[in-house]
């Protein structure tokens, strides 16, 4: 299992859970069983294209990755807003 | 009681008072992200707002309260086959003429239909497909489909407008369309280039719904009218302090009745001389009156965007808009006289009668 990390917003989208374990050999699809279990962020991390936002960052092992990043059992990743995303 | 859906830069407004007040902030829903347009849909009571999160992308929220809970609804997103798009923004949300059923603009310029009161949105092809496509511009603010003009009572009859691709018209519910240029001048491109050209930018337009035929529109640099439906358009800005400017609002009761907010011009985007007026016209756009009674007078210098001005529909008529220095204005007597309605909200993007 990959463990998904949540901050706020995306954490209340998980109906609270800091952390989610899914399933997935690459960060999308990690991501994409993130979806199926909390149907509502569905469009916040992943686009409709099944990309990681631009202004999203996903960390593994202190790198960050793209949607095609192949991930192990027991790999972390960590889903930050970027610093690129709050100039609004 | 007046209801107004204030969208701005962070969070939706929902400001209640009577007219001649300053309005009570009764709710503020979405901080920190930017509300790019809220309105409710008067035939189903149903609130949507267009809300962008500078991390998370667009979506769109559906309330049956403005001040209660609101949830996402299922787009609008480009389908699978419309490879390397994403929706940017969601610039407008518009009812059709059949029951249950709205339209949606998005940048990039897309039309969206749905058929079950906004919960799942469809793109519409014929017009994502246009051949001209690749020779669209994009305003300053991207390129977008921001106005959608149902025709009363027929359903198959709309007109779009996209900055910067100009006005669009169907006859058949969106299976086909075509251009409606004809008279639009882009001052903003040399004269050689502009034959032809599709680069069109239009800020606003609204069609007159006891006159069908006629829409006003604030275009880049001028403010024009078309009395056959949108298919060609004379230009109607002498007696106007300048032609650029954002919102234009038609009175529904008098096809001869529109409002526009001048702006001095495209690299200075604030009201003449720092007055804060609503220039009126009651003979179709011939001769122009600015009212700036209760309006900020001297060193006024504000922006009011294309979806930040609404008339409530009553007689006498009631107007609302709100400006990037985050003050909302109203009116209760059709523009004669203006009253502050809220002050230091953040810049106002949309500002919608709700109740």
């Amino acid at each position: 299992m990959v463990v998904v990390t949540l901050r706020s917003p995306l954490r209340d989208l998980a109906e609270g859970s800091r952390q989610v374990d899914v399933e997935g050999a690459t960060v999308g699809e990690a991501l994409r069983a993130l979806e199926r279990r909390h149907p509502r962020i569905v469009g916040w991390i992943l686009d409709e294209h099944g990309r990681v936002r631009e202004h999203v960052n996903v960390f593994l092992g202190g790198a960050r990755v793209a949607e095609d990043a192949p991930v192990a059992a027991d790999d972390v990743l960590h889903v930050l807003p970027s610093i690129s995303g709050g100039r609004r | 009681m007046t209801e107004l859906l204030v969208g701005t830069k962070k969070g939706l407004f929902v400001l209640r008072g009577e007219p001649g007040e300053p309005f009570d902030i009764v709710h503020r829903a979405f901080p920190g992200d930017v509300v790019e347009y809220a309105f409710r849909d008067p035939r189903s009571g149903r609130c949507f707002a267009s809300v962008t999160s500078g991390f998370y992308g667009p979506r769109l929220f559906i309330a049956e309260d403005p001040a209660g809970e609101w949830r996402q609804a299922t787009g609008p997103a480009f389908p699978e086959d419309v490879a390397d798009t994403t929706v940017a923004r969601i610039w407008i949300v518009e009812p059709a003429e059949e029951p249950g059923v709205l339209y949606a603009g998005t940048d990039p310029a897309a039309l969206w239909r749905s058929e079950d009161d906004g919960e799942t949105w469809e793109l519409n092809r014929p017009l994502w497909n246009a051949p001209t496509r690749p020779e669209w511009r994009a305003g300053a603010g991207g390129l977008m489909l921001h106005t959608v003009c149902p025709w009363p009572g027929e359903p198959d009859r709309l007109a779009v407008a996209i900055s910067a691709a100009g006005v669009w018209l169907t006859d058949d519910r969106g299976e086909t369309w075509r251009t409606g240029y004809v008279g639009l001048d882009p001052q903003y491109i040399p004269e050689e280039a502009r034959e032809g050209t599709h680069t069109l930018c239009v800020h606003k337009m609204e069609r007159a719904p006891l006159r069908p035929e006629r829409l006003f529109m604030q275009f880049h640099g001028s403010v024009y009218r078309s009395d056959d439906a949108g298919e060609s358009w004379a230009d109607f800005a002498a007696g106007l302090p300048a032609g650029f400017g954002f919102p234009v609002v038609v009175d529904p009761a008098d096809p001869e009745s529109a409002y526009v907010i001048p702006l001095v011009g495209a690299e200075d985007r604030v009201p003449p001389d720092g007055r804060v007026r609503v220039f009126e016209t009651r003979d179709g756009g011939a001769t122009w009156a600015g009212r700036g009674e209760g309006l900020p007078q001297a060193e006024a210098y504000l922006t009011i965007l294309r979806q930040a001005f609404d008339a409530d529909g009553g007689s006498p008529l009631g107007l609302y808009f709100g400006a990037t220095s985050g003050d909302v204005f109203g009116s209760a007597d059709g523009g004669s006289t203006w009253f502050t309605a809220a002050t230091r909200l953040a810049p106002v993007t949309s500002v919608r009668v709700s109740g």
